[in-house]
């Protein structure tokens, strides 16, 4: 059977791409970030999962504001990334595995979850960068992957409690599927951040600490918050965190805590990597 | 037409993208939608009023458009990460941008944010459980 060996966060913003694709990982800018990276990396590299959910949303290539789907769910073999506006190279295409995909969609309705279903989804920066983060940039990824895209882009988004419930949902739809593979679930975006208005270059370093400790030990701490108390501590952007709590509800209530890492700031946000483990 | 009020739009500095300014700016973040298409970006250069015209982004969205007034853009219904793929390969980065929301320069934005990480270590030390390099 499928089973759930752990969870990641990470940040998914642009400048982490470029920062790759350039290679400034060692510039003093970028390397307390990215080193923090370093036992994430060791622990995906000990434990080799065979497939990476990856929770992100979509910053409008693949979903316009014609159509906003509150959870989608990639159920494709191959997944391209493309030019997001911004005329860069676009990585090399994600390997998926449309059956499990199907599979993951069919238990979420089962629970209730009616998730939309993407056979074609083009998978932009959100779902690439914490990618490279943790794998690095590879021709050929050495992981599977299954996009799932939560709307945090355009209000009404989802709640957190909603964002929980998904990925305690999405535990059991992965952990009912025959085949023996090892799955762990990446929570992306975050943390505080806030691009747009006067507001913007909001960073704040206590909540975000909070936010890691209690994703970590008490996650339904954060599923009390309504959006917009969330977005008066964290900014409009730092809404994205929610994501976070799919990861959470995917893993066991106790879960061993193997590595927390938190920098701020890096470009515009403070960025958090937790690594749990499902032990049982 | 009764919009709903929300408990965010008393944010100070902060526009909610909500329904109110998806509906009112649908013509001008489909014409920003555009960009992720390179030809699109090459007709908008060559003309930029006529691509507004082609889009049906009119009045005052159309004037900010010309005008590259970020603020007034998302003051406008403007999506944030829409305005970007306008705003960045035109040589405004989002912290550029930040900047011009407070009327303040890059440099200044920069020293903003950084100051928001001093102290970082020692505070994650007295925290405790963080990998701290």
């Amino acid at each position: 059977m499928a089973k759930i060996i752990g969870g990641i966060t990470s940040s998914h913003i642009p400048a982490v791409g470029n920062a790759i694709a350039n290679n400034l990982q060692q510039e003093p800018y970028w390397k307390r970030f990215f080193d923090g990276y370093k036992p994430a990396q060791a622990w995906l590299e000990q434990h080799k999962p065979d497939v990476a959910i990856v929770v992100y949303n979509d910053h409008g290539l693949n979903f316009f504001l014609d159509k906003v789907p509150t959870f989608a769910l990639g159920c494709a073999d191959k997944y391209e990334n493309a030019d997001e506006g911004w005329a860069l190279k676009p990585v090399a295409p994600f390997k998926g595995d449309a059956a499990f995909s199907w599979h993951i969609a069919e238990k979420l309705v089962e629970q209730e979850i009616d998730i939309c279903t993407c056979q074609e989804m083009l998978v932009d920066h959100g779902f690439v960068n914490p990618i490279r983060a943790l794998y690095g940039t590879h021709e050929v990824w050495p992981v599977t992957t299954i996009p799932l895209a939560v709307n945090t882009v355009q209000h009404p988004v989802p709640t957190a409690l909603r964002c929980y419930k998904l990925g305690q949902a999405l535990r059991h739809a992965v952990e009912s599927y025959e085949e023996d593979l090892k799955v762990v679930v990446f929570g992306t975006g975050g943390m505080s951040h806030q691009l747009q208005g006067e507001r913007a270059g909001l960073i704040d370093v206590e909540f975000d600490l909070e936010t890691m400790d209690r994703i970590a030990s008490d996650p339904e701490w954060l599923t009390k918050f309504s959006n917009s108390e969330i977005m008066r501590r964290a900014g409009t952007e730092g809404i994205e965190t929610i994501m976070w709590l799919v990861m959470r509800g995917a893993l066991q209530s106790n879960v061993k805590v193997v590595h927390k890492h938190y920098h701020a700031p890096i470009s515009n946000t403070g960025s958090g990597v937790l690594v749990l483990e499902n032990t049982l | 037409m009764n919009w709903t009020k929300h408990d965010y739009e008393d944010i100070p500095g902060t526009y909610v993208f909500d329904g109110k300014h998806a509906h009112g700016a649908y013509p001008l973040n489909k014409l920003l939608f555009s960009f992720c298409e390179e030809s699109n970006r090459d007709e908008f250069d060559r003309d930029p009023a006529a691509y507004c015209d082609k889009y049906g982004v009119a009045g005052k969205y159309k004037d900010f458009v010309l005008n590259k007034d970020f603020l007034g853009m998302l003051r406008a219904g403007a999506n944030i990460y829409y305005m970007a793929k306008m705003a960045i390969p035109r040589g405004t980065s989002v912290q550029d941008a930040g900047a011009q929301f407070q009327g303040i320069t890059t440099k200044e934005f920069q020293a903003k944010l950084l100051a928001k990480g001093e102290g970082l270590v020692e505070r994650l030390e007295k925290r405790g459980g963080y990998w701290n390099g």
